[in-house]
């Protein structure tokens, strides 16, 4: 089966000038990433900052142009759309931000800022367009009077809920949560969670989940690929890569992890940078185990 | 069992507005013991840096304590003259916040801020004070503190300044530090290094640590005792183990429920918003 979202050796190097006599400075923020997706799963790509979890999210959807590789969608190259292809190929790709309090316009109501993809892109007239607006609004949870409100009057959670229903505005296959319940209280993120998973149920959709919790992706994704300074240096199954972790990176992300009791031994593992090759390609490591070693 | 060191109690604080008025900490009463760490954990809004502010009397108008008593060493801190408290605070409690970069002056050396802190409460002259500076930098184990004194705070990591913020914390020697979510915007791996630093210094310095933190995992690692709150009450309070295991309140076990990985259920138990 294809996958529905292919990456193959995605790079992103942004170039800073440094001054008229010197070179200019490289940032490898993505070297050379490849994974794929299949329909209606739960992807987790997870890294600390500065891993580029985020701007390989973005790179996909060509919110920031990559340097090179490619992103097949459904076995279409969209690197090589032109603009107006990538138009109508962000309907089926979305993306929902971190922070609920930034990703909203403040001066638009509730219900105008989901229903705005549906303008952007002429689908239906406008009572159509208000009516699945509501019926968004019903499938996030939100309410009918809540439609008039401004993202100020909500709280983040609520917040997230209409960033999620404006994801949903235009049925896309392919949801890109960036960091999307990291701002938020953990009863609040276990509701949001669940609503995302009822929803991946209901839609037949499918998640790539860039976080930084790992106990979060370990308890919600099917696979996960583990990046660090730029590149994935682990992938597989989330069982077998969290109980048995192959790349020193991994072990000492998941040892730094803080245990919920307190008689767990602490068994820190500190990273030593000397102990493995940065450039070795990801060889399998075991069943659907991926690691740079 | 020995005296308190810090004993709150009934701390109620109020925010006075034109309409009506919000009880944010209603009725809230623990102590600590030296060398103690008490988790103080709660959701945004509960209360939880409220309290804090108030046992430093940093509270801005219109909040205001309306009852209670902050017994401190013995004194009770709601009584005492502003030139005494500013001898408490910041030599005898000191504070670290969330933020390392908001918090330190990013115009000024971060050996002279630690300096700073030595020399407002009288405790060194200037040239013992940036001595004492490079001795604070090498206990929170930043490398080479001979010439990291003369940094600015963004020539360092997240991770180093929270270092430097703990080296301010310690540079008078207090007996509590108020940690509120000091390891929050940290990554996990540089979090873990925190922690570690902070045990280590609690045991060489016999602190007692007031640690504000909305993560169980945080609270597993660090606390002896746990004191949950709820919409400015608190809740429930108790050894770590006995809260974590066997919480006796409604909402600390929804509260933990909703923790990943500490449910079947996929995505958790989440209390109810109301």
């Amino acid at each position: 089966m294809t996958p529905i979202l292919d990456v193959r050796g995605l790079v992103k190097h942004f170039v800073r000038r440094r001054g008229l006599f010197q070179p200019p400075s490289v940032v490898k923020a993505v070297d050379d990433v490849s994974f794929a997706i299949h329909e209606g799963e739960m992807f987790g790509l997870v890294g600390e900052s500065g891993s580029g979890k985020s701007t390989t999210g973005r790179c996909i959807l060509r919110l920031i142009e990559p340097t090179a590789g490619e992103v097949l969608f459904r076995g279409e190259n969209v690197l090589a759309f032109s603009r107006e292809r990538m138009r109508l190929a962000r309907r089926d790709m979305q993306i929902v931000f971190q922070d609920p309090y930034s990703s909203l316009n403040p001066r638009m109501r509730a219900g105008d800022i989901v229903e705005e993809p549906l303008i952007i892109h002429s689908l239906g007239a406008r009572p159509e367009r208000r009516q699945r607006v509501a019926e968004l609004f019903e499938m996030v949870g939100l309410e009918p009077d809540h439609l008039q409100r401004y993202p100020h009057e909500f709280s983040g959670g609520q917040r997230q809920r209409i960033g999620i229903a404006r994801a949903l505005a235009l049925s896309p296959a392919l949801i890109i949560a960036d960091e999307a319940v990291s701002a938020l209280d953990v009863s609040i993120q276990a509701q949001v969670v669940r609503l995302m998973l009822e929803l991946r149920e209901r839609l037949k959709l499918t998640y790539l989940f860039i976080a930084h919790d790992l106990r979060l992706v370990e308890h919600i994704c099917s696979r996960v690929a583990v990046m660090y300074l730029g590149r994935i240096v682990e992938m597989g199954e989330t069982g077998a890569l969290f109980t048995a972790p192959a790349h020193p990176y991994t072990r000492a992300l998941l040892s730094a992890v803080p245990a919920l009791d307190p008689d767990a031994p602490r068994d820190r593992i500190v990273l030593d940078p000397s102990s493995f090759n940065p450039d070795a390609p990801l060889r399998p490591v075991g069943a659907s185990h991926f690691a740079a070693v | 069992m020995t005296a308190p060191l810090l004993d709150v109690r009934n701390l109620t604080v109020t925010f006075a507005g034109a309409r009506s008025t919000v009880t944010a900490v209603n009725d809230v009463s623990f102590h600590i013991a030296p060398g103690e760490t008490l988790g103080l954990v709660g959701e945004s809004g509960s209360g939880k840096s409220v309290t804090a502010f108030a046992i430093l009397r940093l509270l801005q108008a219109p909040g205001r304590v309306s009852a209670g008593q902050i017994f401190f060493e013995g004194r009770d801190l709601l009584t005492l003259p502003e030139r005494e408290m500013r001898q408490v605070r910041g030599a005898r409690i000191s504070l670290i916040f969330q933020e390392p970069m908001t918090a330190l002056n990013p115009v000024m050396r971060v050996g002279d801020q630690i300096g700073e802190a030595l020399t407002v409460h009288g405790m060194a002259s200037r040239a013992e004070a940036q001595r004492r500076a490079v001795e604070l930098l090498e206990a929170v184990h930043i490398p080479n503190a001979g010439e990291r004194v003369r940094d600015y705070p963004h020539q360092l990591s997240g991770g180093m300044r929270q270092r430097v913020m703990i080296a301010i914390a310690l540079a008078c020697r207090p007996a509590l530090i108020i940690a509120d979510e000091p390891t929050t915007a940290l990554d996990v791996t540089i979090q873990a290094q925190v922690l570690d630093l902070l045990r280590e210094l609690r045991t060489a310095f016999n602190l007692a640590l007031l640690l504000i933190t909305h993560d169980f995992g945080v609270i597993a690692e660090m606390a002896d005792r746990v004191a949950v709150m709820y919409k400015g009450s608190l809740v429930e309070q108790g050894a770590v183990r006995q809260i974590l295991r066997a919480p006796a309140h409604e909402y600390t076990r929804s509260l933990l429920a909703a923790v990943p990985g500490t449910t079947q259920d996929r995505g958790g138990q989440a209390p109810s918003p109301r």
